[in-house]
């Protein structure tokens, strides 16, 4: 953690990008090449796994209980003060107790990561829910809609940009928190940046720049996916 | 894997005189209690050790204190900007819409050709972290401001910046300490990271030279992780009040 490597060989942008699609020595392996595009599509899969593993487990939890509890109205100390609470928890002491605590391997940190975007996504869909205009609600009712057909055909409609605004800050919790997910035995990208005596500098700045694309590209997926499911009618209210 | 368990191995084994069955019969009940895989707590290490955590919560609370000051003049000066320019906004929410995105640990490297591993670099990446939160949500209160009162206030004679200053931001008060409050939560907790760029702060006394230290530390250090957010939490929303005495009467 010294850092000696690191101040010896300056990182550049250009050696990192040649780390990216050329193998490079390495002086810890004792000759054998790290780096290059395989390793790299194949840590890149292996996040983007997790990611996605550790999402669908939060939406599972966090997405009918927000959506009910909205509908409900009620829970709001457990819907919002979880959200609230959820943002101190800290990301590595929360690997660091899920390793050192249960173990490591990939279904303990989908847990733990799970429970990263848990907050996030119940807060939002409850108030989303919550915030969606009374009068087509009693509308539905009044037309006879059974509660589970106000809730997914009028109220989630709705609510979507604000629902998926959780999902979209849960996934950049997620995504993120999985860069040091190397520390419990899942490798990752941040493989890169955590065993940086093994990649060296351009390694590691390789790992940088691949972890702020990839959530970046999450990220622009989603807001498109968002775009997508949100109705017609709404974008027009909203021009 | 215990890393102190890995840690005392070696130097145990290596005493030549220790009887046959010396470690068999050793039952782990009976080894100091750090050295127990998987034990919660250790009362006893942590009543000598407890001292160890003074400087990482000092140096956690300054980068804390730091970065969220940067960002929250930075965010709050882009706001105060383009609050009266409508075709400024769009493009600033995006740029620091990027910034939030990119993974804080992500951001302290990308940072290592300009400013090397360390505090500085860490301090700049959780600012920018905090630029988005705090833009949006100051932008919102400004706006929310009932049009009524800027009349009024225009009515009274009040200048632009005299609006801006004595009626705008006042009122909209609540709306940027929730920003700043979310900030700092996440930054405290953020924060943690910095040991990975050689940034200090209590993430030391998760992660140490290469390895996650034992679960003790990990118990005590994410504790003071998560009371200090609490406290930030706490002191900012006093700050609120004091700011916003009116809000008080009307409550009351």
């Amino acid at each position: 953690m010294t850092g000696a490597l690191l101040t010896l060989v300056p990182a550049s942008f250009g050696g990192a990008i040649e780390f990216i699609f050329e193998p490079q020595s390495s002086s810890v392996t004792g000759g054998n090449k790290v780096g290059g595009l395989d390793q790299v599509v194949e840590l890149t899969l292996n996040q983007l796994e997790l990611t996605l593993l550790a999402l669908t487990v939060s939406m599972l939890v966090a997405l009918p209980l927000g959506l009910y509890l909205g509908h409900r109205g009620t829970g709001e100390l457990l819907a919002v003060g979880l959200g609230n609470a959820g943002r101190a928890i800290p990301e590595l002491g929360l690997i660091a107790f899920m390793a050192a605590a249960i173990g490591v391997g990939w279904r303990n940190i989908v847990i733990a990561l799970a429970v990263l975007g848990i907050p996030p996504i119940l807060t939002n869909a409850f108030v989303g829910i919550r915030q969606v205009d009374r009068a087509p609600v009693d509308a539905a009712r009044g037309m006879g809609m059974s509660e589970l057909a106000i809730l997914l055909r009028v109220e989630l409609p709705l609510a979507i940009p604000t629902v998926m605004a959780g999902i979209r800050g849960a996934t950049i919790a997620i995504v993120a928190t999985a860069t040091i997910a190397p520390l419990a035995g899942v490798l990752t990208l941040g493989d890169f940046i955590i065993n940086r005596n093994v990649y060296g500098p351009d390694g590691l700045l390789a790992g940088a720049i691949l972890v702020a694309l990839l959530a970046l590209v999450l990220e622009f997926s989603l807001a498109g996916l968002q775009r997508a499911l949100t109705s017609k009618g709404l974008k027009v209210s909203a021009a | 894997m215990n890393a102190f368990a890995a840690a005392l191995a070696p130097p145990l084994a290596a005493v030549g005189e220790v009887g046959e069955g010396f470690f068999k019969e050793r039952s782990s009940d009976t080894l100091p209690c750090q050295a127990r895989e998987g034990h919660l707590f250790c009362f006893d290490w942590a009543k000598e050790n407890i001292g160890s955590f003074g400087t990482p919560t000092l140096q956690h609370l300054e980068i804390v204190a730091i970065s969220v000051a940067a960002g929250f003049a930075t965010a709050f000066a882009l706001a105060l900007f383009a609050h009266r320019r409508h075709w400024l906004q769009p493009p600033l929410l995006a740029a620091t819409g990027v910034l939030y995105t990119v993974p804080s640990i992500a951001f302290f490297f990308l940072l290592l050709p300009i400013t090397g591993l360390g505090r500085d670099s860490v301090i700049i990446a959780l600012s920018a972290y905090t630029l988005q939160i705090i833009y949006r949500n100051t932008l919102a209160g400004l706006a929310n401001v009932p049009d009524s009162v800027r009349d009024a206030a225009r009515g009274m004679g009040l200048t632009e910046r005299q609006i801006l200053w004595r009626v705008e931001l006042p009122l909209a008060t609540p709306e940027i300490v929730a920003g700043l409050r979310i900030a700092t939560v996440s930054t405290v907790a953020i924060a943690t990271l910095a040991v990975l760029a050689s940034g200090g702060g209590l993430g030391v006394k998760f992660y140490t030279g290469g390895n996650l230290t034992f679960l003790t530390s990990i118990v005590i250090a994410g504790a003071i992780a998560i009371l200090m957010a609490l406290a930030f939490d706490v002191v900012l929303l006093g700050i609120q009040r004091l700011l916003t005495p009116w809000r008080r009467a009307a409550a009351g």
